[in-house]
């Protein structure tokens, strides 16, 4: 597993059967998951992070352990770093010219921060959803079914088979089963949420990095965005940038609360959100300021 | 008792001011409808004259295979059969967008995705240089390279349809390149970006997700070029080979619609039969712009359809 992602040019093989291999998984972790997550496994950790553009130093000495099967919430004002820290996790990062990036990103404990990462296999493991739904202008079946195909996926009938299974997990099937083969813009904005995150989900990541997923969503659409991050994090590690402290405060089992691009304070939710330790955590989250 | 200080004031002036500006901007639209419409006009009128003041027969005309404009009627003449130059008008304009389409779309890509800090800054430059040339200079380059070059390497006089495809090629690239820049551009970046998170490489973005969004982008650059290619005379008129029948290789001398106009236009009195003949070519041109200007219009809506 560790060499996958350091071998850098041979693709990345695509595993049909890895989903009935963690169906079995599952069933077990979902019996460890009921169970308060004391201290699991680590899924992606970051130490010593550093994020510049230019001279703007973005993220200061970021050290972050995430933990497999929870949701990680990330607060914070605006223009703390959030999104800057988000897109380091799956190198997002290396797309903006002038964004430069010191630090480990341990992922399987492997730095995947290092240039000879094969980062290609990294967001393949760790997908992303932004604010704004970005559905690619092709059909709902072939928005699905883009990354699939370019990982491996030949065959009609397994393309077939993902693109249904990611619908399911992402709550959009039985809206979108009849009209695959239309336009993935002629959906509201809430479904083309969730077929981006089926589209994410499609290539089984580990990690899924949502940056303000629901932000530009009514309160019906962001209801069912939340159920379903609920039931995705049994399978997935779920980090989530979010403004709305009710939010964070609901589907989040831990949260960190950023501040000037430094990390303020990380602990459980609940502390976080009944007894800081830090004033500044205590400020924000009582809407003091921010 | 007070005026109100939103009722009094400067109303009148200002009324003034915004009726005035009204009236100029006004004025310069009814400039060019007027102008638009005083051309249609005189090309329709003078055009059609020739099938219906002269009658020559309209088929005859469109697909009559003989240009003989001199024979005298004793010789069952004279002969107007533009076909020749209809096809030679075609030929040249498709075959210069043929090679112009796939290089100046890799152009735009390169620009745009591959090296977009240096590439553009270096292209950006000398496309618009491309664009100003006037096109004698395109004609004369090509006179003088284009025609010894090929009278070389692929026989023949040099003069020919594939000198002025050439030469067209040439001059559309920079139309096509920098309206396929602009397609590209207006790819939302959160667009590629998803793609990229999906561990999609840059190729694969480009191909898969960028191409396709700019496709309507692309057919519109390809057709503005088609339409300069369509119209271009002189250029075209200096490496043609300016010859009168029908072509049969593309190394043999043949003339356009556009190259007939502007070599004949000159020799002849306005009125006669002559003379309208031409005029009946201005309106194939005129017809043919027209087509083209739809044809942008339409694949720009049904782009916007597509990406909406
Ligand atoms: N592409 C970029 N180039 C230069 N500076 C950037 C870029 N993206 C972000 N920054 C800067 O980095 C800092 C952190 O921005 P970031 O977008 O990560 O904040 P954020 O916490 O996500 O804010 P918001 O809540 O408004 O989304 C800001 O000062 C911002 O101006
Ligand atoms: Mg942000």
């Amino acid at each position: 597993m560790t060499d996958s992602l350091t071998s850098a040019p041979p693709r990345p093989v695509w595993v049909v059967d890895r989903w009935s291999e963690t169906r079995a998984l599952e069933e077990a972790e979902d019996r460890a998951v009921s169970q308060p997550a004391a201290e699991g496994a680590v899924a992606i950790e970051t130490r010593s992070l550093n994020v510049y553009y230019g001279d703007v130093h973005a993220i200061k000495d970021v050290s972050l352990k995430f933990y497999r099967h929870e949701i990680t919430a990330l607060i914070g004002p605006s223009g703390c770093g959030k999104s800057t820290y988000l897109r380091s996790l799956n190198r997002m990062n290396d797309t903006i010219p002038t964004a430069r990036t010191t630090g480990q990103i341990l992922l399987d404990g492997v730095d995947v921060g290092r240039p000879d990462v094969d980062v290609w296999a990294l967001r393949k493991r760790v997908g992303m959803v932004w604010q704004r739904p970005n559905p690619f202008n092709k059909s709902i079946y072939e928005n699905v079914a883009f990354a699939p195909r370019f990982h491996g996926v030949r065959k009609k009938k397994d393309l077939d088979e993902i693109v249904e299974r990611s619908l399911r997990a992402a709550a959009l099937w039985d809206e979108v089963k009849d009209r695959l083969h239309e336009s993935a813009l002629g959906l509201s904005g809430g479904q083309q949420q969730r077929l981006v995150i089926a589209r994410a989900l499609a290539v089984e990541p580990e990690i899924l990095l949502l940056d303000e997923p629901a932000s530009s969503l009514d309160p019906v659409s962001t209801a069912k965005i939340e159920e379903l991050l609920f039931e995705l994090k049994k399978r997935y590690t779920i980090i989530i940038v979010t403004h709305n402290m009710q939010q964070a405060a609901r589907i989040s089992d831990r949260t960190a609360f950023f501040l000037n691009g430094e990390l303020i304070e990380y602990a459980d939710t609940k502390t976080i959100f009944t007894r800081p330790s830090r004033k500044e955590t205590e400020d924000y989250v009582s809407g003091r300021f921010g | 008792m007070e005026a109100h200080p939103l009722i009094a004031g400067r109303r009148t002036r200002e009324g003034f001011r915004d009726r005035l500006g009204y009236a100029a901007t006004l004025l310069s639209v009814a400039v060019i409808l007027v102008a638009v419409a005083a051309i249609y006009l005189f090309v329709f009128s003078r055009g059609l004259a020739t099938f219906f003041v002269n009658h020559v027969n309209v088929l005859d005309f469109l697909f009559g295979t003989e240009w003989r404009p001199t024979l005298t009627e004793s010789e069952g003449g004279p002969k107007f059969g533009v076909l020749p130059f209809i096809v030679g008008s075609f030929i040249v304009t498709f075959f210069s967008a043929l090679i112009a389409g796939p290089i100046g779309i890799g152009a735009a890509i390169f620009m745009t995705e591959i090296a977009p800090s240096w590439g553009r800054k270096l292209m950006q430059p000398v496309i618009e240089i491309l664009v100003g040339i006037p096109s004698v200079v395109y004609g004369f380059t090509g006179l003088t390279l284009i025609v010894p070059f090929l009278r070389e390497h692929a026989g023949g006089l040099g003069f020919g349809l594939l000198a002025g495809i050439l030469v067209l090629a040439v001059m559309i690239l920079p139309t096509v390149t920098s309206i396929s820049v602009d397609a590209l551009s207006a790819v939302p970046p959160e667009i590629k970006a998803g793609s990229y998170a999906l561990g999609a490489t840059r190729w694969q973005t480009i191909w898969r997700i960028l191409m396709r969004a700019s496709a309507p982008g692309f057919v519109t650059a390809v057709i503005f070029g088609m339409a300069r290619a369509f119209g271009e005379a002189l250029a075209v008129q200096m490496v043609i080979g300016n010859g009168k029948n029908m072509p049969t290789s593309l190394l043999e001398p043949a003339s356009t619609i556009t190259t007939v106009i502007t070599m004949n236009m000159g020799n002849t009195v306005a009125g006669s039969v002559e003379n309208n003949v031409l005029w009946s070519l201005a309106l194939l041109l005129l017809l043919m712009s027209t087509v083209f200007i739809f044809a942008v219009r339409w694949v720009g809506r049904r782009g916007r359809l597509m990406s909406r």
